[in-house]
């Protein structure tokens, strides 16, 4: 047993009892308070005098992934988990769901259809996820951070509100997407409300549950990121685009004309940090 | 008039009831996991099988081709995962558990060194698996001998060229109302008074049908 504590449990965003009904209290004590604490525990006894020891959740994580060859590195999968679980908890909120915000919505009509288009999509990633795992939405940003080679994907298709699933603690992050939803599939998150019925489960998430204002934050800061790493823009461009802002005259609208709509946040003012994202 | 005859897999029924296995799985644990869980499976394979070049194979062939050197084929999962379950339920019995004896009893012995040592290396397969899959007791064709194994998700160490002897389910759903995170009471408890021994016999047996455990036996002329 360790007994140096070099990672430590982040607390809930909300009492445990918070979500109910839709996800119980009972739930939440065991999935934050005993399956997330061992994660945590797991982890800290992998630290001591190793490799990993002074590095962040998110840069164990990013650091033991090992460039996606079989096996990663042993903390990822800890690390991994205990990242993954604070997003979850925190891409939900008492009284959420609803239909996201204006600015939020727009991203959303424009990569998904409509906002069903895109409700439609996750529940279809939500049900085909075989096994342990994850279901995202995220941002695809304008280069993937930790590949060196270039990126097989057409330029076009960056800058845009992506679905996916994955595979037991695996984190979109790794892709070079910038997570900003994460439902968490696995079977202990809604065996005790929901049994076998994961539709329901992540219908009552989606609709009753999601922070869509702690989405639309997470976007606008994945957005600045992409456009901080993106070696194309011009600093004249850069500038335009955090400080003018307005979706109709960015120059992110203007370089891809073929979809007109397309557009950042507008007035991308920085939240203040509501978490911690890996860099 | 012409008919066709079409003909699909059906859900097996446990060998015992669904409350038999209190309190060590409980009756609504095998209601879930039997009822909904694998007739999902069955359900989705044969819907699988009205389009697929599957149609016609047995289970076991369909698990052995499915898999596909490891690029599983759309059947895989579903076909699998029918045929798992239902050589787990009848893994065991109401009042199993215990040791072996006998014949079976002497090869785990030989091949593990005790029957204390099998039990320790099947736990700590069980526990070290990472997410949802299944830890099983094998009997290796070219190796001659048992051997611990864990698979993820649906994987089926048929596809391995292995003789499954004993299969348990490590998925949450097989645990989770009844043992919540504590996996290692779940394992510990199918060991003690779960594991049908009768049913390893048996098909220890068959395998010997494949795999000699003995010396060769040859006349002498």
């Amino acid at each position: 047993v360790s007994s140096v504590y070099w990672i430590k449990q982040q607390p809930l965003p909300y009492p445990t009892d918070a979500l109910e009904p839709y996800i119980s209290k009972e739930t939440v004590e065991q999935h934050w308070g005993v399956h997330q604490h061992k994660h945590v525990e797991r982890l800290n006894g992998m630290i001591g005098g190793s490799e990993w020891e002074g590095m962040s959740i998110g840069q164990m994580m990013l650091a033991s992934f090992n460039e996606g060859r079989e096996p990663p590195q042993a903390p990822f999968f800890h690390a991994a988990q205990i990242w993954n679980h604070d997003f979850y908890w925190r891409s939900m909120k008492p009284g959420g769901g609803g239909k996201p915000p204006e600015r939020l919505l727009k991203f959303v009509n424009r990569d998904f259809g409509s906002y069903d288009g895109m409700i439609k999509q996750f529940m279809d990633a939500a049900l085909t996820q075989f096994g342990s795992g994850w279901v995202w939405l995220s941002y695809k940003g304008s280069k993937l951070p930790h590949v060196n080679s270039k990126s097989p994907i057409p330029s076009d298709n960056y800058g845009r509100l992506v679905i996916s699933k994955s595979p037991n603690a695996i984190n979109p992050l790794v892709w070079g997407h910038s997570p900003l939803l994460a439902i968490d599939v696995w079977e202990h998150a809604y065996y005790l409300d929901y049994e076998n019925r994961r539709a329901e489960y992540v219908s009552a998430v989606l609709e009753k549950l999601v922070s869509w204002e702690m989405v639309e934050s997470r976007l606008r800061k994945a957005v600045l990121r992409a456009i901080e790493r993106d070696g194309h823009t011009s600093m004249k461009q850069r500038r335009k685009e955090i400080h003018v802002g307005d979706a109709s005259t960015s120059g992110e609208a203007r370089r891809r004309p073929r979809s007109q709509d397309q557009q950042v946040p507008s007035s991308v003012t920085v939240m203040p940090a509501g978490e911690a994202v890996p860099n | 008039r012409l008919s066709k005859v079409v003909s699909y897999y059906g859900l097996t029924t446990p060998p015992y009831k669904t409350d038999a296995l209190e309190p060590y799985m409980s009756k609504r644990v095998v209601e879930l996991h039997w009822g909904k869980h694998q007739q999902d499976y069955v359900d989705g394979l044969n819907k699988q099988l009205d389009t697929s070049p599957f149609y016609g194979h047995t289970l076991e062939d369909m698990v052995k081709e499915a898999y596909n050197n490891g690029n599983p084929l759309p059947e895989y999962n579903n076909a699998a995962q029918v045929w798992n379950h239902h050589f787990f339920w009848e893994s065991m019995q109401p009042g199993g558990g215990g040791s072996p004896e006998a014949g079976v009893l002497q090869q785990i012995e030989k091949d593990f060194g005790s029957f204390a040592n099998f039990r320790e290396e099947f736990m700590l397969s069980a526990l070290s698996l990472l997410g949802s899959g299944w830890v099983w007791l094998v009997l290796k064709r070219n190796e001659r001998k048992l051997s611990v194994v864990n698979t993820r998700n649906a994987i089926n160490p048929l596809a391995f060229g292995d003789i499954p002897i004993i299969s348990l389910d490590l998925w949450e759903h097989a645990y989770y109302l009844d043992y919540k995170d504590d996996r290692r009471a779940y394992v510990s408890n199918f060991m003690d008074h779960l594991v049908s021994w009768h049913t390893v016999t048996l098909r220890m047996m068959r395998a010997e049908a494949f795999v000699n455990l003995g010396e060769p036996n040859i006349p002498v002329a």
